[in-house]
């Protein structure tokens, strides 16, 4: 098999992979779309709790999202570098998301647990379970986002930056940027949301 | 294959003579425009249906390769108009019942209520674990498993469930279903037309108990009616809210039962007890059948 | 202690009741009889390595349509205990089931049903064709592929897992209607397992969705546009898209419905403010298109018989196309139709029944264009044909009840009727499950070699349309007559009894049908050298036939050149047919989709117990497995053009060397008298010891 033939064959499969991605990032949407929209049927039953303007802090909310754009940002850094092939530029900015995405999650379990200190669990009525739900759903794509940087960066430091890593890279870039837009509409919706 | 299918429907004719077919049977003004509203749908539905599948068979019969004038050289011209007629005749006839459609449902809704020279009358139903419960609360009797209506009067029936999951309220010789469920009220008209006692349903699964679940509607006379509520009244047992938490208890196949009286807070709490904080009191267990046995002993 | 170890499983878990037992230990005696095959034949390696590891789709195909026949006997058994439920208990008798049990009986029957016979053949049938169709020699994904498929088996052992622990499932009716199947209504684990066994297997069906999508839009062979795509493809195109657009809204409610169970929030329930209502209008919002995700295939494989055996392109292919494009995005706008009896207003009940009304149109138009395929044909009534002309009247049937349905006012008095059930049993059987007859007579030839025993497969045909009849026109008569479905016990005075005596004896005759099919496929295995075809036995006009039968595991030797509509059509009447040899990729065989399915089935297992410890090492499990596999680089080999070559003239070789084809007549295959007969020797010559040999040889 000549050289170019093999070449065009891995060509075609990471454009078929980088669709089969996009595919995928379709049904996550769809199922961050219906808890959207049970978050917005039930978001009034606090049935026995504190609405949402008690409950929420803006300017953490806020601290939530700018840590998220910043870590998208760096990740698309990371992203250059990728395609220009710079080894220690991609470990360095794909780290530096990982401490964004990583500082993100530590301060969304705080508010998770002073939340549930203050009674307010998911139990308590509808409109918890929603809010829950919606930001847990979140938070575990976060936490799986940040679980497949880990993995992706050690095995770039074990193999090096072949173009199997940047198609990870790529696909990894694209799942981060997707939970950042995920997270806008949280804040806009949720916080926002509660205090209109 | 024809004698075939004319024994079937012979064997058929003799199962079903003078059988209550309720839905070709209607003795309400609700269940009978909805009847000769699906016989208009029928009609509609068969003028296209019945031509297509006359067409299909005969078509595949007659370009069939055994047959002797069977096709030699195929010719795949086609008629130009092919595509827009198929296109078309389906349009028409979906654009017909549509267009059809629309005032039924508006007509026939059944929140609407009936216009008639008498006044209407309220009966508030609560579903329960597996019973019907009926309020009467202009005569404030109540009832269970039975509800008794005079005839061309209309009816509103405003219908919740307590501890209960979705059901569905079904007297199909007066007219259609609607669904009960907790925490709100669904309102179905209805007016029967004549006298008799007809079968009601909960055709929605509700739990181990819901075949049961059944009541008979008794359509009688406006004097009938009245002396059926006094003679209520002075049966003497009374629906106290204790009375109530008993009936709210799970059971099967329980009897008819009749109450002179009954709280007067009950059907606006039984709402208001799902937009309260916390889990309510919500049995955790069916009921096995043994225990539903006992039934209830206030019957009349 | 206890509840770490294993959660709330208890002493009385293990099966205790009748069915629980028969049910456990058939399935024990089941596995035990193909191990023992397996172990006496030395066959596991081969299994492991040859098909459970496979990643061709022809062969997962082939793994479908067995489970899916499987689950198709054991849902025809739940139904046939529910016809006989009903015809007996009437009045004072009550049967031989209790409620509990019937109500149990009823939603695995549904579940089963449509979950693992209509989706698995449906499944079976696209990993198998389309490929071929569009000339490809394999998937965009092959991994994905053989997950999906391992995660659908995952769903089918946890359907049929309450046999050996717990001894419930849901009584709640296919889509646990809510609360009904909260934990109020519901406290058992039936309907944890309905939430893992749909959950598993749904994911598995988003994974399938994705994948088919990819390989239909991106491995078409050169010159194949969209418009000149086989019908067939087309439907399956379509099918997947709303497959995609609708599992994963199933897969998130299941979440919601197991944290109201498990965690008890407040999605569903009555209390805390949960909404039962939302959970109806989700789920329906999956529920009415998957009907169609089923049954939009099945109009792409109609179009394509009918033109194969009318010996005619279809009269519009646009038209076609277009169809099956209104029914597919018309259905996914109509889920409310389920549901008109629950309260909201005239105008949004309105809507719906005008769009549902509407999706009669583009099914019209599919109907009048296979009418005018047929007009000026010359038709070949072989069993697919057959399956196709029974569809027609059934299918009819299901579309007139469909529209009176969709009628709001006329809804309230049908809803939730035993016409409802009549209606939507004639539209899938009709459409679904006769068109899965339709294509496994239709592509047999190509999976096997061999072409069915005709005349066994004639008699199965009309078990099946006379069974059908019986059954189920009483059926919808007894909707006129107030009949609720559901029902485990009705009153004598109703005079249902005879009526409900006619349909379990139209069931007897369908399970008559299914026996003839069992048996047709027996005879057609045992004279298989005489049937054996060539690689088009029906004069076909889609790429499929172009490839050997049984293919390659890499399908064509030269990719196909589609320059037409009906390109192997075409490329019959060019004569123009060389071979080239070239270098072949090809994915290697992985377990990987079974491991994950192992610990996803393990996963499931623990969430439905509450069994913490292994719920954590499932998932890690998993997470480990995938990361793994996602950085292997080494998943695909090369076959050398030589080697490609040295395979194909060892075929040809082979071919040569083998019976001659006869086309012989249908009326010498073997009858069903003359089947027994051969059986009956068969079993005796065993029993004197010589039957092995003679199988072996």
């Amino acid at each position: 098999m000549s050289h170019e033939r093999l070449e065009h064959h891995e060509a075609e499969a990471t454009d078929r992979a980088m669709f089969g991605f996009w595919l995928y990032l379709m049904t996550d949407l769809l199922m961050f779309a219906i808890l959207f929209g049970v978050y917005a049927v039930l978001h009034g039953n606090a049935i026995g709790g504190e609405e949402g303007r008690h409950l929420f802090s803006l300017p953490l909310a806020l601290t939530e999202t700018l840590l998220l754009l910043t870590s998208s940002f760096t990740c698309g850094l990371g992203m250059i570098a990728a395609r220009l092939g710079k080894k220690k530029q991609v470990l360095t900015w794909f780290g530096v998301t990982f401490v964004l995405g990583l500082a993100f999650l530590l301060l969304e379990i705080d508010e998770f647990v002073k939340l549930i200190d203050e009674g307010q669990t998911p139990q308590l009525n509808a409109f918890m379970s929603s809010f829950f739900t919606l930001l847990g759903t979140h938070g575990l794509h976060i936490t799986i986002g940040l679980l497949w940087i880990a993995a992706t960066l050690g095995y770039i430091m074990k193999r090096g930056l072949n173009h199997h890593m940047v198609r990870k890279l790529a696909m990894l870039s694209l799942f981060w940027h997707f939970l950042d837009i995920v997270w806008i509409f949280i804040f806009t919706i949720v916080y926002m949301g509660a205090f209109v | 294959m024809v004698p075939l299918v004319a024994d079937f429907a012979l064997l058929l004719w003799l199962f079903l003579r003078g059988k209550n077919i309720a839905l070709f049977n209607p003795k309400g003004y609700i269940a009978q425009q909805q009847y000769t509203l699906m016989l208009w749908v029928v009609y509609v539905l068969l003028m296209i249906g019945i031509p297509s599948l006359v067409l299909f068979y005969y078509i595949a019969w007659k370009y069939r390769e055994t047959s002797p004038k069977a096709v030699v050289t195929l010719h795949h011209r086609r008629s130009k108009a092919l595509v827009p007629v198929m296109w078309i005749i389906p349009s028409i006839f979906g654009l017909i019942i549509a267009g059809y459609l629309i005032p039924a449902t508006h007509k026939l809704a059944p929140q609407k209520e009936i216009e008639a020279s008498v006044d209407s009358m309220r009966i508030q139903v609560i579903s329960l674990r597996w019973k019907w419960l009926f309020l009467y609360p202009e005569e404030g009797v109540a009832s269970v498993n039975f509800v008794q209506i005079p005839e061309n009067r209309p009816v509103t029936f405003e219908m919740t469930a307590d501890e209960a999951p979705m059901g569905s309220f079904w007297i199909p010789n007066l007219g259609g279903q609607l669904y009960t469920m907790t925490k709100h009220v669904n309102r179905l008209n209805l007016m029967a037309e004549t006298r008799g006692d007809y079968p009601g349903s909960t055709p929605e699964i509700t739990g181990p108990g819901f075949t049961g679940q059944k009541f008979t509607a008794r359509v009688s006379s406006q004097a009938e009616f009245d002396s059926w509520v006094s003679a209520t009244e002075s049966s003497g047992v009374v629906l106290s809210m204790d009375e109530y938490e008993g009936l709210v208890e799970p059971s099967q196949n329980n009897p008819k039962a009749f109450y002179a009286g009954y709280d007067e807070d009950l059907y606006a709490t039984v709402i208001a007890k799902y937009n309260q904080p916390g889990t309510g009191h919500i049995h955790t267990e069916a009921k096995t059948e043994e225990e539903s046995d006992e039934g209830h002993s206030h019957t009349h | 202690m206890k509840e770490l170890l294993i959660g709330k499983l208890t002493w009385e878990s293990l099966p205790h009741q009748w069915w629980t037992i028969a049910g456990s230990l058939s399935f024990i005696f089941l596995g035990l009889i193909v191990a023992g095959i397996l172990t006496y034949t030395k066959r596991w390696k081969w299994l492991w390595n040859e098909w459970l590891t496979s990643v061709d789709p022809k062969k997962i195909g082939i793994m479908y349509f067995i489970a899916g026949g499987g689950m198709l006997l054991r849902g025809g058994l739940d139904a046939v205990m529910l016809w006989l439920q009903q015809a007996l208990s009437s009045g004072d008798s009550h049967g031989y089931l209790n409620a509990q049990h019937f109500q149990e009986i009823f939603t695995a029957h549904g579940n089963i049903m449509v979950f693992f016979v209509a989706m698995a053949f449906i499944f079976g049938l696209i990993n198998y064709i389309v490929p071929l169709q569009i000339g490809a020699r394999d998937l965009a994904s092959p991994l994905m592929n053989t997950l999906g498929f391992w995660l659908f088996v995952g769903g089918i052992v946890m359907v049929n897992m309450f046999f050996f622990f717990g001894g419930e499932y849901a009584a709640t009716g296919w889509l646990a209607v809510q609360p009904l199947a909260g934990a109020e209504f519901s406290p058992g684990a039936g309907v944890d397992y309905w939430v893992w066994s749909l959950m598993i297997s749904g994911i598995g069906t988003t994974l399938g969705a994705i994948n088919f999508i990819m390989t239909i839009l991106k491995m078409r062979a050169p010159g194949m546009t969209l418009m000149k795509m086989p019908l067939f493809t087309w439907g399956s195109l379509y099918s997947m898209v709303m497959a995609l657009t609708i599992f994963p809204l199933l897969s998130m409610t299941l979440f919601l419905v197991y944290f109201d169970r498990a965690l008890g929030t407040h999605f569903f329930t009555t209390m805390g403010g949960g909404d039962p209502m939302l959970y109806t209008n989700l789920i329906w919002m999956w529920g009415h298109p998957e009907v169609y995700v089923l049954v939009i295939p099945a109009y792409g494989l109609f179009s394509e018989v009918v033109s194969t055996f009318s010996r005619k392109p279809i009269a519009s292919y646009t038209s076609a196309v277009v169809g099956m494009f209104g029914v597919a995005s018309l259905a996914l706008s109509v889920w409310l139709h389920h549901f008109f009896t629950m309260g909201a207003g005239a105008n949004v009940n309105a809507f719906f029944g005008v769009m549902t009304t509407f999706v009669a149109i583009p099914t019209a138009v599919l109907v009048f264009n296979w009418i005018a395929t047929m007009y000026g044909g010359r038709i070949r009534f072989e069993t697919p044909m057959l399956w196709f002309l029974g569809f027609g009247f059934v299918f009819a049937l299901g579309g007139i009840s469909g529209v009176m349905l969709a009628v709001p006012p006329v809804d309230f008095q049908l809803h939730n009727s035993l016409f409802l059930v009549a209606h939507f049993h004639s539209t899938v059987i009709g459409g679904v499950l006769f068109g899965i007859f339709c294509a496994i007579s239709y592509w047999w030839p190509k999976f096997t070699g061999f072409r069915l025993n005709e005349r066994l497969g004639r008699y199965a045909f009309w078990a099946w349309i006379i069974g059908f009849n019986l059954s189920f026109i009483p059926m919808y008569i007894l909707g006129f007559m107030g009949a609720s479905r559901r029902l485990d016990h009705y009153d004598a005075e109703t005079g249902w009894q005879p009526l409900f005596i006619l349909m379990f004896i139209g069931g007897l005759v369908i399970m008559l049908g299914v026996a003839l099919q069992l048996a047709q496929i027996i005879a057609s295995f045992i004279e298989k050298k005489r049937l054996r075809t060539n690689n088009d036995p029906w004069d076909g006009r889609s790429l499929e036939w172009a490839a050997a039968s049984p293919p390659s595991f890499y399908n064509f030797t030269t990719i196909p050149h589609a320059a037409t509509r009906d390109a192997y059509w075409a490329i019959k009447k060019s004569h123009n047919r060389k071979t080239q040899y070239e270098d072949i990729h090809m994915p290697k065989s992985t377990g990987v989709g079974i491991y994950i399915s192992l610990f996803a089935t393990l996963a499931s297992f623990a969430f439905v117990w509450h069994i913490i410890w292994l719920i954590v090492v499932s998932i890690l499990g998993i997470i480990v497995t995938f990361i793994v596999r996602a950085f292997d680089e080494n998943t695909e080999y090369t076959i050398p053009a030589a080697k490609v070559k040295k395979m194909e003239e060892a075929r040809a070789k082979k071919e040569k060397a083998g019976p001659a084809i006869e086309n012989n007549d249908y009326d010498e295959d073997m009858g069903l008298w003359e089947l027994i007969k051969v059986i009956l020797g068969f079993i005796l010559g065993l029993l004197r010891n010589r039957g092995w040999r003679r199988w072996r040889a």
